[in-house]
């Protein structure tokens, strides 16, 4: 079995024609989705939020049968994505990709289950702690990326679930629970 | 008193007519009616609504719409005609359709009415549109030039020599007194004689263009007489030649056959009618090259083949294609396909895709196809097609999702279609069996 680091690659990693973008409508459907299953997955382990599209992405090339794909595929497999609600578009150009393996909403539960975890329910956090402090550690929050992070904190800020305070600098902001 | 009174005409299975040997045809009117004006209940029948075609032998009468009616195609030997009346202009023919008059004498023993039949005056009505004094004037000229007698000469003649060969053939004189050829040397005398006489009638025929028109009839007889010679003899001898000299005969054989169209139509002698004829001949002409390439075959083949066949007469490509969108209205077998990437070809209508389907698929389910794919010249020389056409079963073959593509600096190669195969819940699941299974069993095993 192929493996790309710690992933562990599907069989069909090394079809060629996995890595053309097929023509046929029913055949490029069926690609597509085994495309965004991959990617999904790979990001999930791998902790990978963004993916450039002008960018290396290790999946994108597979050296064993010497394919890779073209720009137009990396795009359409994206395109899928964020037409799902799987993946946003960072800027106008289309040229870097959120990838939400997790939804937003999603994301704010893991993050109110957080709270709950540490006894937080009242308590205030830093963002910087939630990031890549020793409670977040070994959870799905750790590393979680900046963008998100806030989208997702938007989001139960407008439920009333919390409350954001503006710090000096950006890694000084702090979050009040209030669960 | 209708049927039986002229001598029917063969069709074939696209409607047009089976003409005798030597026989060309040089005018076609349609919306024609044939009929006797004077005498309303002669033998001659009341024949409304056909295709008039002038050869060099007949005239032949063909219905228009041949299910519905129940008169059927008919023909009349210019040989019976006695006379023909010129084509008078008078103030009233400039309202009524143009009518062509000529006298026709029964004669039995061509299939014209009946013994002690009364001879009668036939009025040919052009209902449709039509250069009339083009055609009297052809007509005319055909009646003049008495082209059937010829051909009965030759026939009668063939005949007599078949006769002598016959009652001569014990003894080593011929009746003139000359040493007949037996043996080894005399068949290669035979065949001596033979290449002089073609060698002779070739360097004839080049030696202006004029002669080769007049020389072409002979060339397609002779043509014809070696076809028939080596057709008899591939029956009677075959135990005695060797394979070189079969496949040399063969190889004869064939080009022999795609010598030609003894009368190909032509604008100048279908006018309107051109490309429905056309049509029809073609449709006739594509038979033989459709069977030996395996029910389908490309448009440009046909092109060409048809094009060497008529010799002289080219047709455009554009009246190829006319001719072949005809064919819709026509009760052929054999219908024009085009193809999504635009090429067309000609095929049979029983022709199934699903058969070329099967190959392909047992093609790309060999385990180096599973590890390579398949390129169109791998699928032509399965199939038995030229790669161009092989490309085009392949794609179509994709695009009923039975293949996947891959497209690398490599060049341009064809899968077995996985995509359906793998479960979207569980990437890394391998059924035991299946499509999916062999593949992964096919291919080389990595880190």
């Amino acid at each position: 079995m192929q493996k790309l680091g710690e992933f562990k690659l599907p069989h069909f990693f090394n079809y060629p024609p996995y890595f053309t973008l097929q023509p046929v409508r029913d055949t490029r459907e069926k690609q597509i989705q085994l495309w965004k299953e991959l990617i999904l997955d790979y990001c999930k382990t791998q902790k990978v939020f963004v993916i450039g599209l002008e960018e290396e992405f290790p999946l994108f090339t597979n050296t064993v049968i010497e394919r890779s794909l073209t720009f137009e595929a990396r795009e359409a497999f994206l395109l899928a994505l964020v037409s799902e609600g799987r993946a946003e578009w960072m800027d106008k150009g289309h040229r870097k990709c959120l990838i939400l393996w997790h939804r937003i909403q999603e994301w704010a539960d893991i993050l109110l289950q957080f709270a709950k975890d540490n006894g937080l329910e009242d308590g205030v956090v830093t963002i910087e702690e939630i990031r890549f402090g020793t409670e977040s550690q070994g959870t799905e929050l750790q590393g979680i990326d900046r963008t998100i992070l806030n989208r997702a904190l938007k989001l139960l800020e407008q439920k009333g679930k919390l409350v954001v305070f503006k710090g000096t600098s950006t890694d000084d902001e702090g979050i009040k629970f209030s669960v | 008193m209708t049927g039986n009174s002229l001598p029917p005409v063969k069709l074939t299975d696209s409607g047009r007519p089976v003409l005798l040997p030597n026989e060309i045809e040089c005018f076609f009117l349609s919306g024609v009616d044939l009929l006797c004006e004077d005498e309303p209940n002669t033998w001659f029948p009341h024949l409304k609504s056909g295709l008039l075609i002038l050869t060099t032998h007949r005239l032949l009468w063909i219905p228009e719409a041949a299910v519905a009616t129940s008169t059927s195609a008919s023909s009349v030997p210019l040989s019976s005609i006695s006379h023909i009346f010129p084509h008078k202009k008078s103030l009233k023919s400039v309202f009524a359709s143009p009518r062509v008059r000529f006298q026709v004498s029964p004669s039995p023993e061509r299939g014209v009415a009946t013994a002690g039949s009364r001879s009668v005056v036939v009025t040919v009505v052009v209902r449709g549109k039509g250069d009339c004094d083009a055609f009297v004037a052809k007509f005319w000229e055909n009646w003049r030039a008495r082209a059937w007698e010829e051909s009965e000469k030759a026939t009668s003649s063939s005949s007599n020599v078949a006769a002598v060969a016959g009652s001569s053939s014990s003894g080593i004189y011929s009746s003139d007194g000359t040493v007949r050829m037996v043996g080894v040397s005399g068949i290669l005398r035979k065949e001596q004689e033979m290449w002089e006489s073609t060698d002779k009638s070739l360097q004839d025929a080049f030696q202006d263009l004029n002669a080769l028109m007049s020389k072409a009839k002979e060339m397609v007889m002779l043509a014809e007489k070696m076809r028939q010679k080596l057709l008899s003899g591939s029956n009677s001898q075959t135990n005695t030649t060797n394979d070189e000299e079969m496949g040399s005969k063969e190889e004869m054989q064939e080009l022999l056959l795609s010598v030609g169209i003894i009368s190909p139509v032509t604008k100048e002698s279908a006018g309107a009618l051109y490309h429905q004829q056309l049509s029809r001949q073609l449709a006739d002409f594509v038979k033989v090259p459709l069977d030996r390439a395996g029910g389908i075959i490309n448009l440009i083949d046909i092109y060409c083949l048809f094009n060497r066949a008529r010799g002289t007469e080219l047709i455009s490509p554009d009246d190829l294609l006319q001719a072949c969108s005809l064919w819709e209205k026509f009760d052929v077998p054999i219908v024009l396909r085009k193809f999504d990437s635009g090429v067309m070809v000609i095929q049979n209508k029983s022709h199934s895709d699903e058969e070329v389907f099967t190959k392909i698929k047992v093609l790309v389910m060999k385990p180096d196809a599973l590890r390579s794919g398949i390129s169109p010249s791998d699928a032509a020389m399965t199939l038995g097609v030229a790669p161009a056409m092989a490309k085009e079963h392949l794609l179509s073959a994709e695009s009923k999702g039975i293949l996947c593509r891959d497209v690398s600096p490599d060049g341009f190669r064809f899968y077995i279609n996985l995509f359906s195969e793998i479960d979207r819940d569980d990437m890394h699941l391998v059924k035991d069996h299946g499509i999916y299974a062999s593949w992964v069993r096919a291919i080389p095993v990595h880190g």
